[in-house]
């Protein structure tokens, strides 16, 4: 069976609005998650419609295993592959610049070649500049690396901003409020919309048998991710407001932020790609698969090299390890708005405006 | 477990399932649960197990107070009133009353199987208090019972049909089952739970109390529910009930597929039109009643008309008024236009919408209730909701007459053991479509299909199992 459907936007609309129209006849798998709702609230589809709808669906696949008109049914209602078409179709039209997009979602080489190059040019950086300073400012002192990833870390932000007001403008956002902001988070939070509608969770690795494995394993990448982050604004405060630089000991903010989420971010992301091997095939959108794993293996591989680099400290392989972790940090930060990474921005997005709707 | 043909036939099964519906899961998961060895037979594939299971999407739950999602109560005497209601008595009262009773207790184990309840609906409020709604539909409780069932060591073999019974002296000592439409072999077992379902598919069944008109009927759900199981029983000795020449037919859009299209073809525009037969002319009350308590009748409306087909015109501002239908009405700027391409006399169907907007008299327009909006001096009224069509654009919606279920069943008792003339079968029991006719005489009442099905197919499974260990 497959699900490729066209990226050909007046074909991809055509198909949807076939689709939805059966579902809204039907209206069986309502309680799965907060695509229905929104679905079943139109009659009509236009592109801003399916470009909001698919952002909200998780790819839970409840709806497809549920579905008695599932292909080889001549309805042939299957809506986690449309939908995640949809997704690669409006990721892409929003990103920003657009053209990278396509490069990074799709192709798992580019983002391979992203890495290759970022760690090189880390190991570069640490011969050419060199360091000063305790720990592995010994190899690259804090004012290169400052000088590095202020503008990496920058530049993604800047264009991760202009892909979400682009989003934002499409689905017709309202003015954003405070308790729909927080009504989003809590469902992200909760990934909701893996959950089944009742916490049974999605029909990922097991096919038509609920499991909540994958919801667990993202949650797992996912706090690991926030952790990680945490850590690292932990350092900068402490760098900078209380003058106390790197290495941090065990007992430190950085340190307890970073060590579990490290550590729940390797294997969760471990886990994704395990669970992804196990799941039938053509319920997403096959040409973005590559893109995916390497963007979950990337994800994965930020995590391993920072746990590794603190297990080699004070050894001999502090410094290539230092090279390979900044890199893939690197790699990761520089892709962000062409990856995967941009998951987040249009599902944050669409879940706001999700309860927006929904106090209407 | 996916039993192979060649494992089946090696040594007898404690019970045999013929059917994996609702039904046939039902009894194999209780009959496993007792301790049995079960084999499920299912002629579908895969992908199409689960019968007209497969199609539902809720069933009617008896509860004395919030049992949620079911909102209040809905007691015993309420249900069994409905239930008179819809059959004009042609029930069991015995047996009536045990699925009613059975069915509070059915919710939580059908949860316990594996299955999830949501809130009714969005346009089904009206069946919040007395129906509770399968999470995905019948479709994912037909999955949760299979994997439950696997789990409990139930052989499930698809693409298996029944094709003959080896019965003598009222006992049944093998079943004959050709798998992937090969020679049949003989799988010997010492209990039978019999639950394939009704004839429905069965076109040439149809006929015979239908004609040739049964010809143009569509089936709304499963192709594979033929009967088979059920002329075997007969040609056995078993004892019917039900009427033989009934079915239950609803009125759907004629562009629906001829078996299948479930309940996505359903249209619910009839009392905000004017429905016209092939003809042109009218020929019932389209406003008689609300929709819910009216959809039945016009499968068999329908099917009187020549070639089993009408139109439903409606005109734009109706557009919106009844739930989306799956395909798009046919539109036109005029009606005379929109005759043409339904492939409608024109000039008397202009005419005849002509003379119901002329018999249309002023008043309040209410979508929702019986508004008593009434045509003067028009044969046949209509008597509510009785606007003129005059908006353009003009739309149109084919009907056909589709199919549900077969009312003749098999005769059991209250332990779902099928009956012969003066006795009983000594180890065949039966459950679901199969012997619904045994309650539902005529009419039908929304979701007591499943909960016949689940109380019967639970005390099938109990039985048929408890006869052998
Ligand atoms: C579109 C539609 C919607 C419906 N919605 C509802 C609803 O919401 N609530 C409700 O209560 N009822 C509903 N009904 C009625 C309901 O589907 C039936 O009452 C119920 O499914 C009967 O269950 P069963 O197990 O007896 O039969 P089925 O579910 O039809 O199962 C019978 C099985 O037997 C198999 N079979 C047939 N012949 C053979 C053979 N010779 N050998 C082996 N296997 C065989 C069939 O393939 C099938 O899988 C609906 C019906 C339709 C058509
Ligand atoms: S996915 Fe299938 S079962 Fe679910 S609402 Fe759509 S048509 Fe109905
Ligand atoms: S795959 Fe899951 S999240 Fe997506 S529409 Fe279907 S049920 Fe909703």
């Amino acid at each position: 069976m497959s699900f490729d459907m066209s990226y050909d936007r007046p074909a991809l609309l055509a198909e949807a609005e076939r689709q939805f129209t059966i579902c809204n006849a039907c209206r069986y798998c309502e309680g799965y998650c907060d695509v229905f709702p929104e679905m079943f609230a139109r009659r009509a589809f236009a592109e801003a419609d399916l470009s909001e709808l698919a952002s909200l669906c998780h790819n839970c696949r409840g709806c497809h295993y549920a579905c008695q008109y599932a292909p080889p049914h001549e309805f042939a209602v299957s809506l986690p592959g449309l939908l995640a078409t949809a997704r690669t179709v409006s990721w892409e039209r929003h990103a920003w610049p657009a053209p990278l997009a396509r490069a990074f979602q799709r192709h798992g080489l580019a983002l391979a070649a992203a890495l290759v190059l970022g760690v090189g040019a880390l190991f570069w950086a640490l011969s050419a500049l060199g360091g000063a300073g305790e720990g592995f400012y010994a190899h690259l002192s804090h004012a290169a690396m400052v000088a590095i990833f202020t503008p990496a870390f920058l530049f993604p932000l800047l264009c991760l901003a202009m892909t979400a007001r682009s989003y934002w403008r499409e689905i017709g956002g309202a003015p954003l409020h405070p308790r729909h902001v927080a009504q989003a988070l809590a469902s992200a939070a909760r990934l909701k919309n893996l959950s089944g509608g009742q916490g049974q969770g999605c029909n990922f690795e097991k096919g038509d048998r609920y499991s909540n494995a994958r919801r667990w394993a993202h949650q797992a990448v996912a706090w690991g991710f926030l952790a990680c982050f945490g850590a690292t604004a932990a350092g900068t405060v402490l760098h900078y407001g209380f003058n106390a630089p790197a290495p941090y000991p065990l007992l430190s903010l950085p340190k307890l932020l970073g060590l579990p989420g490290g550590i729940a971010m390797t294997f969760g992301a471990g886990a994704l790609l395990w669970l992804r091997s196990r799941a039938e095939a053509g319920l997403s959108d096959a040409r973005t698969a590559s893109g995916d794993v390497a963007f979950t293996a990337l994800t994965g591989l930020t995590a391993l090299t920072g746990l590794a680099l603190y297990a080699a400290s004070g050894s001999m392989l502090q410094a290539p390890l230092l090279a390979l972790h900044l890199g893939t940090v690197l790699a990761f930060f520089l892709t962000a708005p062409w990856s995967k990474m941009v998951h987040p921005v249009f599902r944050l997005a669409a879940l706001i405006r999700h309860a927006q709707r929904q106090e209407r | 477990m996916t039993a192979g043909a060649d494992i089946i036939a090696d040594r007898p099964w404690d019970v045999v399932v013929a059917g994996a519906g609702n039904a046939g899961l039902c009894a194999a998961i209780e009959a496993a649960r007792a301790g049995a060895r079960v084999l499920v037979l299912e002629v579908a594939p895969r992908h199409m197990r689960g019968g007209n299971s497969r199609h539902t999407r809720n069933f009617r739950c008896m509860h004395r107070g919030p049992m949620p999602p079911l909102t209040g109560a809905y007691e015993e005497a309420e249900y069994y009133d409905d239930l008179l209601k819809v059959t004009g008595g042609r029930t069991d009262e015995h047996l009536a009353r045990l699925v009613i009773r059975e069915s509070e207790a059915c919710m939580p184990w059908m949860a316990a199987q594996g299955l999830y309840f949501q809130p009714s609906l969005s346009g089904t409020l009206s069946l919040s208090r007395t129906n509770a709604f399968f999470l995905g539909g019948g479709k994912a409780l037909v999955n949760a019972y299979a994997n439950t069932a696997e789990d409990l060591g139930v052989q499930i073999l698809y693409e298996a049909e029944v094709t003959g019974l080896e019965i003598s002296g009222g006992r049944a000592g093998a079943v004959e089952v050709s798998v992937k439409g090969r020679e049949p072999v003989s799988v010997p077992c010492k209990a039978l739970v019999l639950a394939a379902g009704g004839f429905e598919a069965n076109l040439e069944w149809l006929k015979e109390a239908w004609g040739p008109a049964a010809e143009n009927f569509l089936i709304r759900g499963t192709p594979y529910n033929r009967g088979r199981v059920l002329r075997l029983m007969l040609d056995a000795g078993a004892q019917s009930v039900g009427d033989p020449t009934q079915c239950h037919a609803v009125a759907i859009d004629g562009r629906a597929p001829k078996f299948d299209g479930g309940i996505a073809t359903r249209l619910d525009c009839v009392p905000f039109s004017v429905v016209v037969n092939r003809e042109g002319r009218r020929f019932f009350d389209e406003g008689e009643d609300v929709w819910p308590k009216r959809y039945a009748i016009w499968g068999r409306l329908v099917a009187a008309q020549p070639g089993q087909v009408a139109y439903a015109i409606i005109e734009a501002r109706s557009r919106e008024l009844f739930m989306p239908s799956v395909f798009p009405p046919v539109e036109a700027p005029t009606i005379e236009a929109l005759a043409e391409k339904l492939g409608l006399p024109p000039a008397v169907t202009a005419e005849t919408v002509a003379r119901f907007n002329a018999a249309c008299r002023p008043g309040r327009f209410h979508p929702t209730e019986l508004d008593g909006l009434s045509t003067q001096g028009l044969d046949p009224p209509k008597t509510n909701w009785a606007r003129p069509i005059v908006e353009p654009p003009f739309l149109g919606y084919p009907l056909r007459p589709g199919v549900t279920f077969t009312y003749l069943g098999l005769k059991v008792d209250d332990t779902a053991r099928v009956q012969r003339e003066g006795a009983a079968f000594e180890n065949v029991w039966a459950a679901g479509e199969i012997i619904a006719g045994s309650i539902l005489g005529q009419g039908y009442l929304a979701g007591f299909g499943m909960t016949i099905g689940t109380v019967f197919g639970r005390i099938a499974g109990r039985e048929a199992a408890a006869h052998v260990l």
